[in-house]
């Protein structure tokens, strides 16, 4: 994806000078016009407001700006691009030049802007309950100061999540210089301790893995979300569907296996998958350890107790054994830190360190064990040791573990202070709370999963008087710079010491991406090989429970986000809820069925009890629940509160080690759960058409073989001819991972709304491109069904259903061949989704559109059309960015290029499943990808002669698996 | 014998009619039932609680408006529910009424003459009531004259190839055809109101009201040649009408592909359905009529009798559609449509279907034999059972076909909400204080031919 517009930075010449008319205040001025003043924490503008006599540089009405700044989450960076429209960042676009995105992003870097302008973000100082003043607060800082001074600051705590950012690791660096007694805790609920862990294990010291899935052939994921958990998902995703399209005839350049514990995306996309307990996993990789001859692996380990676990251990040895150097093994999550050890061994052995995998030294500031931290913290501050308690955008009241006590411990230390996004259960336990500014309203620094650094540049002025951790800091050192922006420039004055700062500093900004940064490979010396994991690692409990984070709210920090709570779950289509998933036997023996509400006890400690609704899924491994962490808040927001279970509850210390045993009763009542697919069979329908790769090279053309399964050829009409262009669209389910980028920067980009619990019940979710899942009996997919994922935007029917029945022509074909609805002349009979086949109509049926609030009124992308009550709205191929890119080629007097147009949804995919341009184009990439014999029209037997047509799957299973 | 010629003439017994009624009789057996007779309390609490539930429909037609069609259960894909079962509904209701008065008349069934006028009542008030639901179902129903062909501006015209905008004509020409050719039938009446009521106050009002809606009626011969020549005209327009509305409304669903729309047999099973639904209606109301206004001469049981053959011969009809459905699933082969159909047995409305089967095609068998044909309590019970299944019969089509489609991902449950039952039961309270105020107002069964029929039936006996 290529951006044509000029990336301009945000950054200004002097932004010391507090009066001045920088660039950042010109923006807080437009801003104020469109957001700030009406976001109620202000008021409108006192001063006078005169036209420009100088027209600002590169703001020209009606089109976007796009910064390059760095979206962080969980400490990680992924490279992003945000547009912004007179002042108002709109959208979220990946970065093609940073290396975790290349222009794509993921679901929470989409959402990211929803929470920017979120009404309910903190818009004050709190001193306890009462409102107060940053002056104030600077004031009580003073005092505190003078303490630590004197002790050295032998009461002072600073708790942070994962920190990357080099600014930021500096100043508490300069921090812990200043008061040599203070200490700094990590505490980031979703923390892979087990990393960290392992590397000690296996090379003595701290190490981060990154992976190469673009040169491994073979990829054996040990319940590792690599395509969704990680912070490198968005590119691994990308280099995985790379991988794949490169060879086996274009289809399957690579064989992926699973074995995992619940459905993930990853475990979905692979070629072959087995669901296992965690006990069960462990065994099976120490097994296949010794078969591929891993040094000091003992060759006899006790047998595998799992049926197919043994016809698995030998087709995995085999696979590493005939790709050495171009396998790859990856374990994460439930996975014992030994295990994960024994891991770096296997791929030792196998030579893939160096080629498909690199060994760096960590990215995090401070790679620690994060539960250790917190509860060594808890502990303090339980025993009175600790006075000051700095917490910088972390939320531990809510997610620290369930037996520290960290609520009633944070209430005996007398000057804590949260530095958060949100009042949220820390802010309203702390002493004081402070309101942190955006990520894009500030300036700071971050880096991504392989160590390259980005700047991250703020598009507008904090709307609340928020201000950036690196600002906090600032103020508790005393530090002589307190502006953010300069706080980044001096570290980075300092890194990358050259001899024109100017120039690297703008290439950072403008390229959203610090030139060489990227982490160089860690010299590994000798490999220690870790013993075997005890048996009774995991509890070999009737049912273990496993924490899992949630594919909407994360682990809670997004829980007040609509759009977020609003996205179906990729497997269970499930809105504004979390659920315990279960396994298909466990549910059938417990008598459980999906909605039942159970009670989960620990064993360990009955007093922790927590209500949810139970989930089967039947691809979740038995004797295991899942349990999705980041619900069931009580100070999210108005959009999080309540809503879901809070699984914290039962996370222990214990627990979040992995070792969590729980007793599960059934309650007998019922949670009414608002999916939006409650069917997940094909019924025997040519709906995902998917093949091996032996069937595949048998047949071809499997997708199109049977006549009713192709467009049917003849009509009495002469074909429309389409003078200038005729866009279409192809979506490859091949590279498809159904991870729900593109239903949420749809989401974005048009302006859709979202509809709440209860509407969804109804079946009236709005989203215009949906991810469909089914569930596929087929070879190599073990005994469960395979997960089959299939987006569903507006077909663009040549000879469209909608059209013909509409009683008013609201609904038309263009002259490029879009089937385009007319807002204005709706009348809203919805005859036209009745007729629709594919029903990605979507109909206001209650007036959605939020038009009350004022700061989503600022959120909304001023060229698409806010839809009132009682009209229909679909799928619309980006028409505003067609126009756009038509227009923008018109006063060049040329033609549209392939590639020039690129809608939202082919944006943000990071395995480029989607791709968009002109049919007339005979060199078109969409073109040739609809030359694909596999190429097909959903329901092309009804003749609607879809624009958008699906590339049919191929899976390349083991065939010692099938 | 030569002062029998001159004497009025004196009804007998023919079955339609009972014996020992003259001209005069029945001038005022009938017009007291407007003029003079009181009215009683079971008519003012009838009026009152339909009033209510008047108001009702029209409160609760304000929040639509004001909240949106959200209110209802519809969703996507079931973007279509009770408003469009109701509506197809009423106006099958609608049917009876024309077909009783134009193509019975075009066929010389003596038998329609006391229940037409009612019946054509009925047909205006249920069009009428089932043109209003389209409106309400719309999503911006201030909006739905963009149906209509009007100059404008913008130059935009309907979008001719949608069955909605044929929809829109066919029941407007229904509606305006019906309700003309009810006017012209009542204008001797209105004239025998005219002159019939006396110089009271109160009265003089509705001699004057009467007097205007008469248009000048004096019963010469030439008004009453002219007056012949039209309703015969009318009843010829509106035959083709009784079938065409109908049709129309099929198109609604068999132009759309929806498995459960597509369907060829749908315009011949709507109209038997509507016929069986509106011949049902005509039995509900008749009943009660001739109970509480005495009228069990005019509308006899023989009348009842012959009504209840025609549900019978409906009720075949439509199960004849039933059928064909199932076949027309089956022989496609198509899959879509067999699931359609097999879901319509076994899937989450399966009930509804068993006991729309039960209604429709079970319970009408009953009348095949005599004793129950001519069981007033039973007839009633037996017509309401087949409205309440004809009104789950539309429920099916418009719901169960669109819950389940093409793609299983999309399908999706109807659920009807409170505002679904508050607008189809307050729109029968309108429809029946619409009857109410007809009965009152004006002749519920037409003079001028009830005074023929005494004509012929003396002549018939002699």
């Amino acid at each position: 994806m290529k951006k044509q517009t000029v990336i301009p930075i945000a950054d200004a010449r002097d932004d010391t000078a507090e009066d001045g008319i920088d660039r950042r205040s010109f923006l807080k001025l437009m801003a104020a016009s469109a957001a700030l003043a009406s976001a109620g924490c202000k008021g409108p503008p006192q001063e006078q407001i005169v036209p420009y006599v100088r027209m600002p540089e590169m703001m020209v009405p009606g089109k976007p700006v796009y910064y390059a700044s760095a979206f962080v989450h969980r400490g990680f960076a992924q490279g992003v691009l945000i547009e912004s429209n007179t002042g108002r960042p709109t959208k979220i676009e990946g970065n093609p030049l940073h290396p975790a995105s290349l222009g794509a992003t993921d679901v929470f870097a989409q959402a990211s802007i929803l929470q920017l302008w979120d009404p309910d973000r903190s818009q004050a100082v709190y001193r306890g309950q009462a409102l107060s003043t940053w002056e104030t607060f600077e004031t009580a800082l003073q005092a505190q100061r003078e303490t630590w001074s004197k002790d050295g600051g032998a009461g002072l705590r600073i708790l942070t999540g994962t920190i990357t950012s080099p600014t930021l690791a500096d100043q508490l660096a300069a921090l812990l210089q200043r008061y040599p007694n203070a200490r700094w805790h990590c505490h980031d609920p979703l923390h892979d301790d087990a990393a960290i862990a392992a590397a000690h294990l296996a090379f003595g010291k701290p190490a981060e893995t990154v992976l190469h899935l673009d040169k491994a052939a073979v990829v054996i994921a040990i319940d590792a979300d690599l395509f969704g958990a990680l912070p490198g998902s968005v590119r691994y995703a990308h280099d995985f569907a790379q991988r794949r399209r490169s060879g086996g005839d274009g289809v399957a350049g690579n064989r992926l296996y699973a074995v995992e514990i619940r459905p993930t995306l990853c475990g979905a996309r692979a070629d072959s998958r087995l669901a296992l307990p965690p006990a069960e996993i462990e065994r099976l990789i120490w097994r296949v350890a010794a078969r591929i001859g891993t040094p000091g692996v003992p060759a006899s380990l006790t047998g595998a107790a799992h049926a197919d676990s043994s016809r698995w251990e030998a087709a995995l040895a085999r696979a590493l054994i005939a790709h050495r150097g171009e396998s790859l093994i990856v374990a994460g999550g439930s996975m014992s830190p030994a295990t994960r050890a024994l891991v770096h061994a296997m791929n030792a052995t196998l030579g893939n360190v160096g080629k498909t995998i690199t060994i760096i030294a960590p990215v995090e500031a401070t790679p620690i064990d994060h539960v250790e931290s917190i509860t060594n913290l808890a502990a303090e501050m339980a025993a009175g040791k600790v006075k000051s308690l700095v917490m910088l955008d972390v939320n531990p009241v809510y997610d620290a573990p369930a037996d520290l006590g960290f609520a009633k411990a944070l209430g005996g230390v007398p000057f804590s202070v949260h530095l958060g996004l949100y009042r949220d259960e820390t802010g309203r336990h702390a002493a004081w709370h402070l309101p942190l500014s955006h990520a894009y309203e500030h300036w700071s620094d971050a880096r991504a999963y392989d160590g390259t650094a980005s700047i991250v540049q703020p598009a507008i002025a904090p709307l609340y008087g928020g201000r950036s951790a690196h600002e906090l800091v600032a103020l508790l050192v005393n530090d002589d710079t307190r502006g953010g922006h300069a706080l980044v420039r001096r570290t980075w004055a300092r890194h990358a010491a050259g001899p024109d700062f100017e120039t690297f500093w703008t290439d950072a900004l403008r390229q959203g991406v610090i030139a060489d940064s990227v982490s160089a490979a860690l010299a590994i010396g000798s490999m220690h090989t870790p013993s075997p994991p005890s048996p009774t690692h995991v509890a070999a409990a009737p049912l273990a429970a496993v924490f899992v984070p949630d594919p909407a709210t994360g682990a809670g920090e997004f829980a007040n986000n609509a759009w977020l709570q609003e996205l179906p779950r990729p497997f269970t289509k499930l809105t504004w809820d979390n659920v315990a998933l279960i396994g298909a036997a466990t549910a059938r023996s417990r008598g459980l069925a999906t909605g039942d509400l159970v009670r989960l006890n620990l064993d360990a400690m009955s007093d922790h009890a927590l209500d949810i609704p139970v989930w089967v899924l039947p691809q979740h491994a038995e004797g295991v629940i899942s349990l999705p962490l980041g619900y069931g808040r009580t100070a999210a927001g108005r959009v999080g509160n309540g809503v879901g279970a809070d699984t914290y509850a039962l996370r222990t210390v214990a627990a979040a080690r992995g070792r969590a045993a729980l007793q599960l009763h059934k309650t007998g009542k019922q949670h009414v759960l608002a999916t939006t697919q409650q069917h997940t069979t094909m019924e025997g329908r040519d709906i995902v058409r998917l093949a091996t790769l032996a069937q595949y090279r048998e047949n071809p053309h499997f997708a199109t073989d049977a006549p009713k399964k192709r467009v049917p050829k003849d009509s009495l009409y002469p074909e429309w001819e389409y003078k200038d262009y005729k866009w279409g669209m192809a979506i490859d389910l091949n590279a498809c991972i159904g991870c729900n980028a593109c239903t949420i920067a749809c989401q974005a980009e048009n302006n859709i709304p979202t509809v709440g619990k209860e509407e969804v019940l109804r079946g009236r979710e709005m989203h215009w491109i949906r991810v469909d899942r089914y569930e596929v009996q087929h070879r190599g997919a073990g005994r469960a069904a395979r997960s089959v994922f299939q987006p569903v935007p507006c077909m663009h029917c040549e000879t469209a259903p909608c059209e013909e029945v509409c009683p008013v022509g609201a609904t038309v074909h263009d002259s490029e061949g879009l089937n385009v609805q007319v807002y204005n002349r709706c009348v809203g009979t919805r005859f036209c989704s009745n007729n629709c086949p594919y029903k990605v109509r979507r109909f206001n049926f209650l007036q959605y559109s939020n038009n009350e609030v004022e700061s989503f009124k600022a959120v909304q992308n001023p060229e698409v059309t806010v839809r009132r009550r009682g009209v229909m709205e679909k799928c619309t191929y980006c028409l505003q960015r067609i126009t756009r890119a038509r227009i923008e080629a018109e006063k060049l007097g040329r033609t549209l290029q392939d590639g020039e147009v690129v809608t939202a949804c082919q944006a943000v995919c990071s395995t480029e499943a989607i791709v968009f341009g002109d049919l007339n184009n005979p060199n078109s990439k969409v073109n040739r990808a609809k030359a694909s014999p596999l190429d097909y029209a959903l329901l092309a037997e009804l003749n609607t002669r879809p624009r958008t047509t699906y590339a049919a799957m191929v899976t390349n299973p083991d065939p010692a698996l099938e | 014998m030569e002062n029998d010629a001159l004497r009025p003439p004196v009804s007998k017994d023919i079955g339609v009619l009972r014996a020992g009624w003259g001209y005069a009789s029945v001038s005022d057996k009938i017009s007291d039932i407007v003029l003079t007779r009181p009215a009683g309390w079971g008519w003012i609490t009838a009026f009152l609680l339909t009033f209510a539930g008047v108001l009702v429909f029209f409160g609760a037609t304000v929040w639509l408006f004001v909240k949106g069609v959200g209110i209802w259960g519809v969703n996507i894909p079931v973007a279509w529910g009770y408003a469009i079962g109701n509506f197809v509904w009423w106006i099958g209701i609608g049917h009876a009424g024309t077909f009783i008065s134009a193509v019975l008349l075009l066929l010389r069934q003596k038998w329609r003459t006391s229940i037409n006028r009612f019946a054509e009542a009925m047909t205006l008030f249920a069009a009428g009531i089932a043109g209003i639901f389209p409106i309400l179902h719309l999503g911006r129903p201030w909006f739905f004259y963009w149906l209509v062909p009007y100059p404008d501006v913008m130059n935009v015209w309907p979008q001719w190839r949608s069955p909605l905008v044929w929809d829109f004509f066919a029941i407007s020409t229904y509606l305006l055809v019906s309700l003309l050719f009810w006017y012209v039938g009542l204008i001797p009446d209105l004239a025998t109101l005219r002159d019939r009521a006396g110089v009271h106050p109160v009265q003089r009002g509705k001699q004057i009201i009467y007097g205007l809606l008469a248009l000048g009626w004096r019963g010469e011969a030439r008004h009453w040649a002219r007056y012949e020549t039209a309703y015969l005209l009318l009843a010829g327009l509106a035959t083709p009408l009784v079938v065409s509305v109908h049709t129309i409304v099929s198109f609604d669903f068999a132009i759309g592909n929806t498995p459960g729309y597509h369907s060829t047999i749908f315009p011949p099973y709507f109209v038997a359905g509507a016929l069986f639904s509106g011949f049902a209606m005509v039995l509900t109301l008749a009943i009660p009529l001739r109970h509480f206004f005495g009228l069990q001469d005019f509308i006899t049981r023989r009348h009842l009798a012959n009504a209840a053959k025609v549900l019978i011969a409906t009720s075949w009809l439509v199960g004849y559609g039933y059928a064909a459905e199932i076949f027309t699933a089956y022989y496609s082969g198509d899959q879509y449509e067999i699931y359609m159909t097999v879901n319509r047995w076994t899937g989450v409305y399966a009930p509804v279907y068993g006991s729309m089967l039960v209604c429709n095609l079970l319970v009408p068998q009953l009348l095949w034999s005599r004793r129950i044909r001519h069981n007033i309590w039973l007839l009633f019970g037996i017509s309401l059972m087949i409205n309440l299944g004809m009104w789950m019969e539309r429920f099916l089509i418009v719901v169960s076909s669109l819950h389940r489609d093409f793609l299983p991902s999309a399908w999706g449950v109807f659920y009807p909400t409170f505002w679904d039952w508050v607008h189809l039961l307050s729109s029968i309270a309108l429809f029946v204080w619409l009857f109410l105020l007809f009965v009152r107002f004006l002749p519920a069964i037409s003079i001028a031919e009830m005074r023929a029929l005494v004509r012929e039936s003396a002549q018939e006996g002699s």
